[in-house]
């Protein structure tokens, strides 16, 4: 195409061929297109949150699974969020942590103001909606559902907020998995006056239950307590699993079939 | 000043023949004027202090702050036009937040300083901007300790033990040196702070004063804070007390 | 010849591994509830259920889908919730700013006409929401607005809107029996109804909507706007 001899014209004219016979144009081309998260890469699975008497409890365990695969086993999915908060996440994991360094910048900020003012559970919670709507209104979503706890003057605060900007309120919440096996539970036991070994007892009930029947749930997990005192993050536990139900041991027993 | 009215002082971007930029010395002038800023490092911790001239009795008590935070870590006291100082700690803020974002720790305070340092000093490179007419005293701890930097409306920093700025700097610098920054802790270093600003501030003259007053210590576990109502009425008691007696002594 | 077989073999399975779970995004979600709303000579019945469900799963069992727009105007939406709570806040906004502008508060006409621009002003991606205004007009009668999701509205003399109003609407028609709007010159298209007897109606329509309707149950909210101000009322619904 480049052999000497060709006039000059004549190359010009084959250039203008080509870029016509392009499906389109070389400039935008050129140009990296906008990319969307389409699909979540490492993700974490159900975050369970209750009030109980003194404050809220939120849960989770430390997997950050790559499809079917738990890729990591050590992820933080609870953050405290200044001092009388603490987020919870499942979903994608980056995105989260996205969202995690937003947070702690609006809570410097917060601070940085020193007129003894703060974020409370409630405007944290009203911020990630914002975000989270906004990101979707983008076509470009946080892959998460989060869960927001918090205690502020007394009153708890537990509230959820999804990839696509639904938010709400409630005594009880959980993300996932979590929504179906573990909310009936809550709604049978759930109580306002729970003590904090009640609520941790049920919490880890539910985990356990997720446990079994979620697999990418690990047995590795944290609790979040906030109270009035501020927020404490357990370190990280494992329940004693037992396998020995009788329904374990031959599951396909009683489910007749053809095959 | 002998070359004033030579034509060389209207502009940032055009020296003197004898190689100076009046328009800078302009805006040191105006932090010159400004009511006393004072910044020590004590041995765990530092200490800012400074003189808020009260402009008019009607001011509500605690308006028009000098100090502010930068970080959780880092705080500046500005001397000279209140609302250039502003604009310098949103800047310095900025600076912080980014490296914060990019690096997942917090700005050492020397980066801090150079880093916002460099911003004022582009205000002296441009014929369409005027110098920054305030001073800062940047105080914070880090990982390498507690430091203090000061930055001037030339874009020219130092770090410093004890540093001063506005009217009362000589004598403030005089009484900064007296002190054994080495030993002095910070819960000692806020009353002698306190001592200087009301002992350089002239009643007669000056109009009346606030003091505002800071400190990032071992005490508030590296973090920047208002020194707490008590401490600060104690030491403003200390400083009067300490005035009288020279009074007597006089 | 090796290019051409390429496109023939079956994609990595590294990428496969992704579209396991396969699921394609979209940004709405529909929450569920039903709104209905009476306007009387005098008065105005606002109501709604408090379920927020997402496909099989309800989410929570008290959250409110009314929203007190002025002292005499009230909105209720079901639909979206994210997109509700953003048409909300966004019409909040807008009447402060009025009420700073005429030191007044928008009139429930006015409000339903702002409620239209705005729905529409998002035409090509919608708010989806499908709401019901009711308040008192400016001669202090009951008046409802209904919409759609794109901003066509209508004023009627009630309605219903959401999941439930399939079950409800032909009830609502049966019972008010209101004057046909073909005729001329038009009739008052308030219900006769006395208060009671519409909030008596409200009730028996959503208890019957809670039977079937998956969508709508757990406790219904009921707001009356009527001369002397606005009073509310819940009742409970089936929870299954």
């Amino acid at each position: 195409m480049f052999a000497t001899g060709i006039a000059e014209e004549d190359r010009k004219g084959s250039y203008v061929d080509r870029s016509i016979s392009r499906p389109c144009n070389f400039e935008i081309s050129q140009q990296s297109p906008v990319t969307h998260t389409q699909y979540p890469y490492v993700t974490g699975t159900s975050v369970l949150g209750i009030k109980y008497k003194d404050g809220v409890l939120l849960a989770a365990d430390m997997a950050g699974s790559y499809g079917s695969t738990v890729r990591y086993k050590s992820i933080h999915r609870l953050k405290a969020v200044g001092s009388h908060a603490v987020l919870g996440a499942s979903g994608e994991i980056s995105d989260f942590q996205q969202v995690t360094q937003y947070l702690d910048e609006l809570v410097l900020n917060d601070y940085m103001w020193e007129d003894g003012n703060k974020l409370g559970p409630q405007e944290i919670h009203s911020y990630l909606n914002r975000l989270m709507y906004n990101k979707r209104n983008k076509f470009d979503p946080f892959w998460n559902s989060l869960v927001l706890g918090g205690v502020e003057n007394g009153q708890k605060y537990l509230g959820v907020v999804n990839m696509i900007g639904v938010h709400y309120k409630d005594n009880h919440v959980a993300t996932g998995f979590g929504n179906h096996l573990a909310r009936p539970m809550f709604r049978n036991e759930w109580r306002e006056d729970l003590t904090l070994e009640e609520g941790v007892k049920l919490l880890e009930k539910c985990l356990l239950v997720l446990f079994y029947r979620d697999r990418s749930s690990i047995n590795k997990f944290q609790i979040a307590k906030i109270t009035e005192e501020g927020v404490v993050i357990s370190e990280p536990f494992a329940l004693k699993p037992n396998w020995d139900f009788k329904a374990f041991h031959n599951p396909t027993l009683g489910a007749d079939g053809s095959w | 000043m002998s070359s004033i009215g030579t034509g060389y002082d209207l502009s940032v971007t055009t020296f003197s023949p004898d190689g100076r930029v009046f328009q800078v010395e302009y805006a040191a002038k105006a932090v010159d004027n400004s009511g006393t800023v004072v910044g020590i490092k004590c041995k765990d911790g530092v200490v800012f202090g400074v003189e808020k001239l009260i402009v008019s009795k009607m001011l509500l008590e605690g308006s028009n702050r000098r100090i502010h935070a930068v970080q959780r870590h880092a705080a500046m006291a500005m001397a000279g036009v209140a609302a250039d100082g502003r604009q310098i700690v949103s800047r310095a803020r900025a600076e912080a937040n980014n490296y914060e974002n990019f690096y997942g720790d917090e700005i050492p305070i020397k980066e801090l300083c150079d880093r916002v340092a460099s911003y004022v000093h582009l205000s002296t490179l441009y014929w369409w901007l005027r110098p920054f007419g305030s001073a800062a005293i940047l105080g914070g701890y880090d990982r390498d300790g507690p430091q203090l930097y000061m930055i001037e409306p030339s874009g020219v920093a130092y770090r410093y033990f004890g540093a001063a700025v506005g009217k009362g700097r000589q004598a403030a610098k005089t009484e900064i040196e007296k002190l054994k920054l080495s030993e002095l802790t910070c819960r000692e270093g806020v009353k002698e702070v306190a001592k200087i600003i009301y002992g350089i501030h002239d009643e007669a003259k000056d109009k009346a004063f606030e003091l505002e007053m800071s400190w990032i210590c071992d005490e508030t576990n590296k973090v920047h804070q208002r020194v707490p109502a008590d401490l600060l009425e104690e030491a403003k008691a200390a400083a009067k007390a300490a005035l009288e007696e020279d009074m007597d002594a006089d | 010849m090796a290019m051409a077989m390429g496109c023939l073999l079956p994609p990595e399975p590294s990428q496969a591994a992704y579209r396991e779970h396969q699921s394609t995004w979209s940004p709405y979600e529909n929450n569920g509830g039903t709104c209905v709303a009476i306007a009387g000579l005098d008065y105005c019945v606002i109501a709604a259920d408090t379920r927020m469900s997402v496909g099989f799963s309800i989410l929570t069992r008290e959250h409110s889908k009314i929203f007190q727009l002025s002292e005499k105007c009230i909105l209720a939406s079901s639909g979206f919730q994210a997109d509700i709570r953003t048409l909300q806040k966004h019409l909040d906004a807008r009447h402060k700013i009025y009420q700073h502008e005429h030191n007044k508060q928008m009139s429930c006409p006015a409000m339903a006409q702002l409620l239209s621009n705005t729905l529409y002003y998002k035409r090509f991606f919608p708010y989806y929401a499908f709401n019901v205004v009711g308040g008192l007009d400016n001669e202090g009668k009951g008046c409802v607005y209904t919409y759609d999701a794109v901003g066509s509205y209508e004023r009627v003399g009630y309605s219903s809107q959401g999941s439930g109003m399939q079950l409800i609407m032909p009830v609502l028609d049966n019972q008010l029996k209101s004057a046909s709007p073909l005729l001329l010159p038009a009739k008052e298209s308030a219900t006769s109804l006395t208060e009671s007897e519409a909030i008596d109606l409200i009730k028996d329509t959503f208890a019957s909507a809670a039977e079937r309707d998956i969508y709508t149950g757990d406790s219904m909210e009921l707001l009356v706007v009527n001369a002397s101000g606005i009073r509310r009322e819940y009742m409970e619904l089936k929870k299954d």
